[in-house]
């Protein structure tokens, strides 16, 4: 792996021309694995989050279950799935089923919570004009709580990409092989290239990633733009 | 497999430690003691900036940095911060891993605590404070008496959010080399012994499900009954989920015109 640039931390496009096949190929499990977990994520909550809000019974357990799912570290959870589930110990579905894991704990409060705050008067004029159940939920409720779910996601996104690298210590591919890279090649001095590489690879598809929710949440609630132009 | 790792976590042996090992009692301490470490030093600089930005509404750009920490990886900045300060620590113990981990772990504590801290100073109803202002309250007062208990509950949440995070990254540290928990993890997995590494792993999660009860157990008994009962509904289940949203929403409305 060692390479002909040097060590020195502003090497890292020297490193990155060297590797540019295995870093690109880091990179896209990277995407992956941080985006799947947030797709599931979410449409595991919106139904979950939509019975915690309708029978009021269902709330108080599904808040103090994920709590306790949301409190166990990552790690632990990579590693304790497969003895769980029986699926091999260095397999990155592990990864996915444990973010998804965090970002259901994290968005279920955050749906039920959203759906609460949607004023009475608004359901009570939705139902008044013969809405049913399901249609005011998808025209009504869900539009007004998108501001505070887009609020959930961006966390739950933003976590996951620094949670993934994570599973780079325990061998699974995605950028956390860099760190693990740099890391070894760090016994005689440190090489800096490739960990700058991951970080800033790292932050970059976190900022991205949290402006593509930014921009989506915008483009779906149009209304709140006319708001603040007033 | 399961069985493997009762039997591990069974063994007296493993317990104990020996000679060769430091044993999971030795560990759950050396853990612990990081994350306190940790705490102190964030808790020492967030709580009182966090209390000075909410109450003034001055230097409020902190929170915007604190909040952009979140997008860094933490096992990058681990493994960079440990090749950049190793070098320059000499012998003497594990001085060598504590440092650099201990500086990862204050920066992911220390937006946490001072987030939360300053939202929950400014997310005080202005009529309650208003009210004791015009009961002739000083500045200082209004502070201690009234914006202080109020923030309490979020004060805690991003205590908990904190330490579920630094004791989750202590964990990692175990693979520069650091001791705790974690070493059990990595040992196990580098010796391909999974009872061991599956073993480490239950006790990690039990510590940290541990230490957030503990947590949530000071903090029913110490913010006043009067604000999680009657003023704010939101702050009954507050936890460290809420933590991180709060961080988020303090970080909006300070960029938002």
């Amino acid at each position: 792996m060692i390479s002909a640039t040097g060590s020195a931390p502003w090497d890292l496009f020297g490193y990155f021309a060297d590797h540019r096949a295995e870093v690109l190929r880091l990179l896209w499990y990277h995407v992956w694995l941080s985006v799947l977990p947030v797709v599931l994520g979410l449409a595991l909550s919106v139904p979950l989050g939509y019975l915690s809000r309708r029978y009021r019974w269902v709330y108080p357990p599904v808040v103090s279950v994920t709590g306790l799912l949301y409190t166990i570290p990552s790690l632990a959870l990579f590693l304790l799935l497969p003895t769980l589930l029986g699926t091999r110990i260095l397999d990155p579905v592990n990864v996915v089923i444990a973010l998804t894991v965090y970002t259901v704990a994290l968005l279920v409060r955050v749906v039920a919570d959203g759906l609460a705050a949607v004023p009475e008067d608004v359901t009570a004029a939705a139902t008044a004009m013969g809405l049913t159940r399901f249609q005011r939920l998808r025209k009504v409720e869900l539009p007004l709580a998108v501001p505070v779910i887009a609020a959930g996601l961006r966390v739950a996104t933003v976590a996951n990409v620094s949670l993934v690298a994570i599973a780079g210590t325990i061998g699974i591919p995605e950028l956390g092989q860099l760190f693990v890279t740099g890391f070894q090649l760090s016994v005689n001095g440190p090489y800096y290239p490739p960990i700058v590489l991951g970080i800033v690879l790292c932050v970059a598809l976190a900022l991205v990633l949290d402006a593509l929710i930014v921009l989506g949440t915008r483009l779906s609630t149009p209304w709140r733009q006319v708001e603040a132009a007033r | 497999m399961t069985g493997n790792v009762f039997v591990w976590l069974n063994d007296p042996l493993n317990w104990t430690g020996t000679r060769f090992q430091a044993g999971i009692i030795d560990q759950i301490g050396a853990h612990l003691w990081y994350t306190v470490i940790a705490l102190v030093i964030s808790g020492v600089i967030g709580f009182p900036l966090g209390l000075f930005i909410g109450h003034t509404g001055r230097a409020t750009w902190l929170v915007s940095v604190a909040n952009g920490l979140r997008a860094l990886p933490t096992i990058g900045l681990l493994i960079l911060l440990y090749v950049m300060i190793s070098p320059l620590i000499s012998g003497r113990g594990d001085a060598v891993y504590l440092v650099p981990t201990e500086i990862v772990l204050v920066l992911l504590a220390l937006p946490a605590i001072l987030a939360n801290t300053y939202a929950g100073v400014r997310n005080v109803e202005p009529a309650v404070r208003d009210a004791a202002r015009g009961m002739g309250m000083t500045d200082r007062q209004v502070l201690w008496q009234v914006e202080l208990p109020n923030a309490m509950p979020l004060v805690f949440s991003g205590v908990r959010s904190a330490a579920l995070q630094v004791i989750a990254t202590a964990t990692i540290a175990a693979y520069v080399g650091l001791e705790g928990l974690g070493r059990f993890v990595y040992d196990g997995l580098a010796s391909r012994d999974f009872a061991q590494m599956a073993g480490g792993a239950v006790l990690v999660a039990a510590l940290a499900l541990v230490v957030d009860l503990v947590l949530a157990l000071v903090q029913r008994y110490s913010v006043s009954r009067g604000v999680t009962g009657r003023f704010s509904r939101r702050a009954v289940h507050s936890d460290s989920r809420e933590a991180t949203i709060t961080e988020l929403e303090a970080a909006e409305e300070l960029s938002s015109p």
